[in-house]
């Protein structure tokens, strides 16, 4: 929660006119009880009608003070809660924006986005509480006390011993409510996954006839949360007896002792009946300020959760350059000596060696898990390699400014986005490109039939490309990936929704507009790779095999069986006569 | 139902009622320990002020009588800690109902989501559903139970009082048949002004946690592209127009509490005032006003508290809403009353001249017949995006026919429960889906009777056991949320050993192995020979043995079924099979 003060710190003036404009509608609103008993003990017995319609009158003011006093106060609040809100949330997504892989690994995905949304809404309802609630209680409580003091310090004494109690439990329990209310937290992460996978997974669901099963499932995650609640809110549950007790004790103990004091001729009865009164008013004060420490409980788990994104360190985001000379014949591409490990698991790649010239071609190939996407990964520096150095035109990729590095790329990744926007929007994905170089992309990337079929550019995706198929979607992503010119152009099974046609059309259109451009390939089929200058076969995340495709074929056993049984075995034979 | 016509507030309360009416028991002692609680702590003051009285009461020496005050401080001390545990009780026993009111509402709108058909999930964004199964719900829960309780016991208090003071002085109480319209009318206004922004509020939360999701999960690709400052750009629009609403909503809201607080002490003025000229004509005594005064206080009190209340309810009215709106999707048709299970098909299929369009007056399918033996093997071809899996959409009943009839084992697939119909196909789709659960279970999932060794031997034909015995605890390791360590390929072949692991007579692949790298591949196609080798089988092709050892070849092409046949009746003819097939193998 202190980690909150840089963020509350802009909006202590306009907090404090608030607060301000708050006390005096409290304070206005307090008189009018007052007004009300002079009018009927001291007024009405007189028998005259003026001063109670000048009193009333006035009464009437005050309550009009009030009236607007609080509005406005209100009002300010709500402007703060919306500011504070805004900038916090801005912050956190920013942030995440930014973030390293690793990090969103650790962290996970579905548990960024909850914090972003749900955590935020928490702090925003809390704010505005603190300040709709903040300044009426306190006022009420230190008022009610200095008052008693004046009519009796002794018995206020007594009354105030057992205001450290009362901290006490208030603090041991919201300590405790805010672990609570963490494990609340972390179990509505589970209940939202489930519903996100059935979400996503639906027709799988349906098909299998796992309603049932999915059902139990979310009961589950739905009844541990439930529990989870309950027991933060039992605990919380305990504050608000004990102090009324407590205070109820306290004022039994001002009776007695306030006997005792009128049988000494200390006090007068008149003063122990105003303590009554008084003490009510403190009370309801006590019990307003423990509902805000219930509030703050629950803020506190979520301000910790916003605040361990906002606080994880940004790695791997280089904002300036850090060479300055680019060495000539350097190659494009250079992997030297790269090993790779993801946090999880083993090694990922091993000891890899190649490089690469400009306008040349790499295919990857290779079993499923043996690290092709993570040369990528690597390549696009989402995660460091942990030994060996990469290099672009000689310099170490550690060395660029990342959005440099980045811009180098044209890229479509295995289950690449596509995002609810226009289909122009989709292509152009932010950058400066005129809707001509959308146009020429979409026509290489075999694109542009089906996006006039669909209204144009101007024509919708819908959520999760829902309305196109998969080879549309392939189809698209690629035209994305061409149309910045890219230097290196990376295609990640990329294809394999296309039928054969298409994708040899597709090829061709690369071949030919984009012939300075490094490409690396990562396909599955032999004949999405065999014209490549370089072809690197992979297992276990090693390499078993480099070179052109007529030297794997003579030298490569794993190769060699890919061939055969793509273009002699006859699984494909297609191939046969590429 | 279109989401622009706006639910009546008493078609809310009347939707929401049963869900605290399940707990008539448990409200009813809450309404009860509530009013007991209202009792004893009016029994307090009651004892405190015979206290005082003793205090008062000393005789001519000047003594206090100290013994009668220990005696009610000690009675005094019993009630508060009766209160105090009855307090205590009733908080715990709200806790409870609210819980279960809760947890009954999210098991209702997950339920409600597992019956809606696939178009809706294609339709809305995952977080907005989210936002209603969490946000929208949390909100109700907020004020719902609480609020019901306390209007319930409060009306007891407004009776009570009002009785009193029409005993004490009838013309008195008329100047509440002013201020008490007074106030209703002023809530009403604001909140008929106000309910349209808290709707909005719900809107443009759900819509903001829509765009943080989709933005969040492609953040790869918005990253390749240095997208990050444009992607917050956005965000900060979407955020700046939440927050605005939320803004406005409370701008107006925040009105509701200090107006009728307003009017209560407009009420109180003119109490006096008229207390003052009655007492002038002798109608009144200074002690009838000071009580009057009193129990006007306890009238209003809650009147007052209920017009914050109903201040609050916005919100969550606007959350009801949008709860119930989707409790209100169309489920998929429930089965017919008289349909019945068909378990362990043979796997005969017939399409009886069968008619279908998704849009209604576009039809794709125009009266296609086809007669499939058990064993045989159906292959969809066709130009990418031409809609093969039309067929299987109505295989499966993710659709229904416009005409004609399907039929398996002579089974009118129509008069058949969906779910027997559905487990009679085992199928891979296109999309791989993995849930966070172990591998086992993943792999063992639509297979409940499925023993480790039957999933290690389905593993083992797909050739993912030894990668899955390499994971840290092999077939108990627990897939990460969005399976990040595990690729595409993995994903794929997880899912076929799922497949390969149900008992089905009848096997849909989309596509599904062109993902496969070709090793694996070539494995994986000696085990799909085995699993296809006794199935009704429906592919759609990309591979030549596949298409070639078809027993009939659907060729699809914009979305109609164009031509039929035969690798070697198709070829035979200028068709358009013809051309695809020279385009793509020759």
């Amino acid at each position: 929660m202190r980690r909150l003060g840089p963020y509350l710190k802009p909006f202590i003036p306009r907090m404090s006119l608030g607060f301000l404009v708050k006390v005096i509608g409290t304070v206005v609103e307090l008189a009018i009880p007052w007004i009300l008993s002079y009018i009927i003990d001291d007024l009405i017995p007189l028998g005259e009608i003026n001063p109670v319609i000048v009193w009333g009158v006035l009464m009437i003011l005050c309550s009009l003070c009030a009236w607007f006093g609080n509005i406005i106060a209100n009002r300010m609040a709500s402007a703060v809660a919306r500011d504070f809100t805004r900038k916090l949330r801005h912050d956190l997504f920013e942030k995440i924006s930014y973030l390293s892989e690793r990090s969103v690994d650790n962290i996970t995905i579905p548990s960024l986005i909850s914090r972003v949304t749900s955590d935020t809404y928490v702090m925003h309802q809390t704010v505005g509480m603190m300040q709709r609630l903040g300044v009426r209680a306190p006022i009420l409580l230190v008022g009610g006390i200095i008052v008693t003091l004046t009519l009796d310090p002794v018995l206020t004494l007594i009354m105030v011993a057992t205001l450290p109690f009362v901290a006490i439990i208030t603090f041991v329990v919201s300590r405790k409510g805010a672990r609570l209310f963490k494990i609340v937290q972390s179990g509505s992460d589970s209940l939202l996954r489930v519903v996100r996978e059935n979400a996503v997974g639906v027709r799988v669901i349906k098909a299998l006839s796992k309603s049932d099963y999915e059902r139990e499932r979310f009961k589950k995650v739905n009844d541990d949360l439930t529990e989870r609640e309950r027991t933060a809110e039992k605990t919380m549950a305990i504050i608000n007896p004990v102090m009324s007790l407590l205070l109820n004790l306290g004022i039994v103990a001002v009776i007695v002792a306030g006997a005792y004091r009128v049988q000494g001729g200390q006090t007068e009865v008149g003063k122990i009946i105003a303590f009554m009164n008084l003490f009510t008013i403190v009370l309801n004060a006590l019990l307003a300020i423990n509902r805000m420490f219930t509030m703050l409980s629950r803020a506190s788990a979520s301000s910790a959760r916003i605040f361990e994104v906002l606080e994880t360190p940004i790695e791997l985001y280089e904002t300036e350059p850090h060479f300055s000379f680019i060495p000539e014949n350097a190659p494009h591409i250079a992997f030297k000596n790269v090993t790779f490990k993801y946090d999880k698991g083993s090694f990922a790649v091993k000891n890899l060696n190649f490089e690469l010239k400009r306008g040349e071609t790499l295919g990857i190939i290779g079993a499923t898990g043996a690290g092709k996407s993570t040369i990528i990964r690597a390549l696009m520096r989402y995660y460091d390699v942990a030994d060996g150095a990469i290099e672009i035109d000689g310099v170490d990729i550690r060395d660029y400014a990342t959005p440099d590095l980045r811009a180098k790329f044209g890229v479509v990744f295995q289950n690449d986005a596509l995002f609810k926007d226009t289909i122009r929007e989709n292509i152009r994905l932010g950058r400066e490109l005129s809707d001509d170089d959308l146009t020429e992309a979409a026509k290489q990337a075999q694109a542009l039939e089906f996006i006039n079929a669909q209204g144009g550019f101007d024509g919708e995706v819908a959520i999760k490309g829902a309305n196109l198929s998969g080879g549309q979607k392939q189809r698209l992503l690629v035209a994305r990936a061409l149309a910045g010119e890219p230097e290196i152009l990376i295609l990640d099974d990329s294809s394999s929704a296309l039928d054969y046609k298409t994708d040899s059309k597709l090829r061709e259109q690369i071949r030919l507009n984009h012939a300075d451009a490094t490409k690396i390939i990562i396909a599955q089929r032999i004949s999405s790779i065999m014209h490549a200058e370089k072809i690197i076969v992979m297992e276990n995340g090693e390499v078993i095999g480099m070179g052109t495709h007529d030297e794997l074929m003579a030298s490569c056993e794993l190769y060699r069986e890919i061939g055969r049984s793509q273009i002699g075995g006859g699984i494909e034979l297609g191939e046969a006569t590429a | 139902m279109s989401e622009r016509v706006k639910m009546k507030k008493t078609a809310i309360i009347g939707r929401l009622m049963p869900y605290l009416m399940r707990h008539k028991v448990l409200l009813a002692a809450a309404i009860a320990l509530t009013i007991g609680g209202n009792l004893l702590a009016l029994a307090g003051p009651y004892f405190s002020g015979l206290a005082i009285d003793s205090i008062e009461l000393h005789d001519e020496t000047g003594r206090v009588d100290l013994s009668g005050v220990w005696r009610y401080a000690v009675i005094m001390i019993v009630l508060y800690i009766l209160s105090g545990v009855l307090s205590y009780m009733l908080t715990r026993l709200m806790i409870v109902i609210s819980r279960k009111v809760i947890n009954r509402m999210r098991s209702d709108v997950f339920n409600k989501l597992t019956v809606l058909p696939v178009g809706y999930f294609d339709r809305n964004q995952t977080g907005d559903i989210l936002s209603r199964i969490s946000y929208d719900i949390d909100t109700i829960n907020t004020s719902l139970s609480h609020d019901f309780v306390q209007i319930a016991a409060s009306t007891v208090t407004v009776l009570g009082s009002l009785i009193m003071m029409i005993k004490i002085s009838p013309l008195l109480v008329l100047v509440f048949a002013f201020t008490v319209p007074l106030s209703i009318f002023l809530t009403k206004k604001i909140t008929g002004f106000t309910r349209p922004l808290f709707r909005k509020r719900s809107a443009k939360l759900g819509e903001l946690n829509g765009f943080v999701e989709e933005m969040i999960s492609g953040q790869k690709t918005l990253r390749a592209y240095s997208q990050e400052k444009n992607t917050v750009a956005k965000f900060d629009r979407q955020n700046d127009d939440t927050c605005e609403a939320y803004y406005r909503a409370e701008y107006y809201g925040s009105v509701t509490g200090p107006s009728v607080n307003f009017v209560n002490n407009l009420s109180l003025s003119l109490v006096s005032f008229f207390g003052a000229i009655l007492y002038l004509k002798n109608a009144i005594t200074i002690g009838n006003i000071s009580t009057f005064v009193l129990y006007s206080r306890k009238f209003s009190g809650p009147i007052n508290e209920i017009a914050n209340i109903f201040g609050e309810l916005q919100s969550a009215f606007s959350a009801a809403e949008r709860v119930f709106r989707l409790l209100d999707e169309d489920p998929e048709p429930s089965d017919s009353p008289d349909a019945y299970e068909l378990n362990g098909a043979k796997g005969d299929v017939a399409l009886d001249d069968v008619r279908f369009g998704y849009i209604k007056g576009q039809e794709i399918i125009h009266g296609l017949s086809l007669d499939i033996n058990r064993g045989e093997l159906v292959a969809i071809v066709g130009p990418t995006g031409a809609g093969k899996t039309t067929i299987v959409n109505l295989l499966m009943r993710f659709y229904d026919v416009d005409g004609g009839e399907i039929r398996l084992d002579g089974h009118p697939i129509k008069n058949l429960t969906r779910k027997s119909l559905r487990l009679n196909y085992s199928m891979v789709l296109q999309d791989t889906w993995l849930f966070n659960g172990t591998v086992f279970e993943n792999i063992a999932y639509g297979s409940e009777s499925a023993t480790i060794e039957d999933v290690e031997r389905v593993c083992r034909a797909c050739g993912i056991h030894e990668y899955i015995m390499t994971l840290p605890d092999g077939y108990d390791t627990v897939l990460d949320d969005d399976g990040s360590n595990i690729s595409k390929g993995q994903k794929q072949l997880m899912t076929i050993a799922r497949a390969m692991l149900l008992k089905s007579s009848l096997l849909i692949l989309d596509e599904a192995t062109s993902n496969v790298d070709t090793r694996t591949e070539i494995q994986i196609q000696r085990a799909m020979r085995t699993l296809m080798a006794d199935k009704t089988c429906f592919v759609i092709a990309h591979r030549l043995s596949t298409i070639q050892g078809a027993d009939i070849i659907l060729v699809v092409r914009d979305g109609e079924i164009v031509e039929r046949g035969t690798h070697a009746e198709l070829m035979s003819g200028e068709t358009f099979y013809k051309q695809l097939y020279n385009a793509q193998f020759a």
